[in-house]
């Protein structure tokens, strides 16, 4: 999908509800992922990457589906049209002894 | 569209240059395939280091450090994670210590502050070194950042300025205008003009390159990365095998980085997208742990990624100004080290284009080094 990114007329709007904590793991609020919004982030993967959103323990488990209605509401899209946070191996976290050759048995 | 400035790829070359143009107030369009930061800026470790580099790409590295690195977080309003706590390379036996014994000495000649030290000196300084290192090389001024924090800071602030950017657009084609760069054609047809197009786009440079006769050689090969959780404080330092071949440094956030190659096979043979992790580097990534650093063995890995290295055939990146097509610049084939060059290859471009002097010497960094010659 084509996206120009030219920064909209206007400065930030805050909202009431901007300290409402959207993930948990990270402790990252609405405001701050509309604010990364604002500035330019109109990705998952680029939210993710400024905010931290959906990197910590559970690895976007829990939020990602409210950052992603975020997203789409401050882009004016549809929700079909964000695209679906990436989901990286390990499905849980795992120790690094682990991953040894033969670390499955240990 | 018109701009004084195309760049083709939204990496963080197009965008450290996109910044450092609007800063002048010069307008600039990138144009990005996929997204902002998808390729090798977001997904290597975040290594801002000279141990070990080629001569012809270390003052690059020297300027960036000096001049661009230590006031980033301040310039771009992001922090950015820089840590300048230095960086070491480990050998365990003597071919490693000849090894960074060339790399220290030939880094000196050029001036950079860097020692080979007994794995004692190292430990003195980094106790977390595992005893089984007996010689490393080190380099008080190398550090690491978080690289996809970077490139996005410069992103948001080189729109903040004004720059423009377009996501989703597939340049395809450079144009000339009579004996000159015009601008490039993109997929669904769109023009862009401009007097300069600087083309860093990865890998991907290759094709856009040759539609005006200049042919970068170009391997890509597979690199893997894994992170974890966050753990206590071990070390600050940037660390890394005398060989290259494994890589550790603990974040901002305080989780541990490794990257390591797969030994296996790492070369992709047409430049298809693998994002898949295989279980080969993970498990050379976790014995070079339990190898260099036991301590780690149970932090728990929380994520895995794979990226790619666009490697040319010297393993050095091309920097240059196509002197056959006025208007053209070049920045791609970093070979999996350009994160820690970027801020200074921005600047470099930049100067380049509004014809002042160069800050920083780049002639070993041509184009045209590969093209036949018989001596």
């Amino acid at each position: 999908m084509k996206l120009d990114r030219t920064k909209p007329e206007g400065t930030f709007v805050t909202e009431p509800d901007d300290d409402l904590i959207i993930c948990r793991c990270e402790e990252i609020t609405k405001g701050e992922i509309r604010r990364a919004i604002y500035d330019g982030m109109y990705t998952m993967t680029e939210l993710k990457r400024f905010t931290r959103a959906g990197m910590g323990l559970c690895q976007g488990g829990t939020c990602s589906l409210t950052v992603r209605r975020v997203l789409a509401k401050e882009l004016g899209l549809p929700l079909r049209e964000i695209e679906e946070d990436t989901s990286r191996s390990p499905a849980r976290p795992m120790e690094v002894r682990k991953y040894e050759h033969g670390g499955d048995e240990a | 569209m018109r701009a004084d400035a195309v760049i083709v790829g939204g990496g963080i070359i197009g965008c450290a240059t996109a910044y450092e143009m609007a800063k002048r107030g010069k307008s600039v369009v990138v144009l990005e395939k996929t997204m902002i930061g998808h390729g090798g800026s977001s997904r290597n470790l975040g290594g801002v280091r000279q141990s070990a580099r080629d001569i012809r790409e270390l003052p690059l590295a020297m300027y960036s450090i000096r001049e661009i690195w230590p006031n980033l977080t301040e310039e771009l309003g992001v922090d950015i994670e820089y840590v300048q706590k230095g960086g070491f390379r480990l050998g365990e036996n003597e071919e490693e210590h000849q090894l960074l014994e060339m790399y220290t000495e030939r880094s000196k000649r050029l001036g950079l502050e860097v020692y080979l030290l007994p794995g004692d000196e190292a430990r003195a300084i980094c106790p977390a070194l595992s005893p089984t290192i007996t010689w490393a090389s080190w380099c008080p001024s190398d550090g690491h950042a978080n690289p996809y924090l970077t490139t996005l800071a410069y992103y948001r602030k080189a729109r903040e300025l004004g720059a423009r950017f377009i996501t989703g657009e597939t340049v395809t084609e450079i144009r000339m205008n009579r004996s000159r760069v015009g601008g490039v054609v993109t997929e669904d047809g769109t023009v862009y003009e401009g007097d300069n197009v600087l083309v860093a786009a990865g890998f991907a440079s290759r094709p856009i390159l040759d539609t005006v006769g200049i042919d970068i050689p170009m391997k890509l090969c597979i690199n893997e990365c894994m992170v974890s959780e966050k753990e206590e404080a071990l070390f600050p330092q940037m660390m890394a095998t005398a060989h290259g071949t494994f890589f550790v440094n603990q974040t901002g956030h305080g989780s541990f980085a490794f990257d390591a190659t797969r030994e296996i096979d790492p070369w992709v043979d047409k430049g298809e997208e693998i994002n898949t992790p295989s279980s080969m580097a993970a498990e050379t990534m976790s014995e070079g742990i339990r190898h260099y650093f036991p301590q780690m063995l149970d932090a728990k890995v929380v994520r895995q990624w794979v990226g790619y290295w666009d490697v040319t055939p010297d393993r050095v990146p091309v920097v240059d100004r196509a002197e056959e097509v006025p208007g053209l610049y070049i920045a791609c084939g970093f070979s999996g080290h350009g994160f820690g060059l970027a801020p200074g290859a921005a600047r470099l471009m930049t100067a380049w284009m509004n014809g002042e002097t160069l800050p920083v010497d780049v002639s070993g960094l041509r184009h045209d080094r590969f093209e036949c010659n018989l001596h």
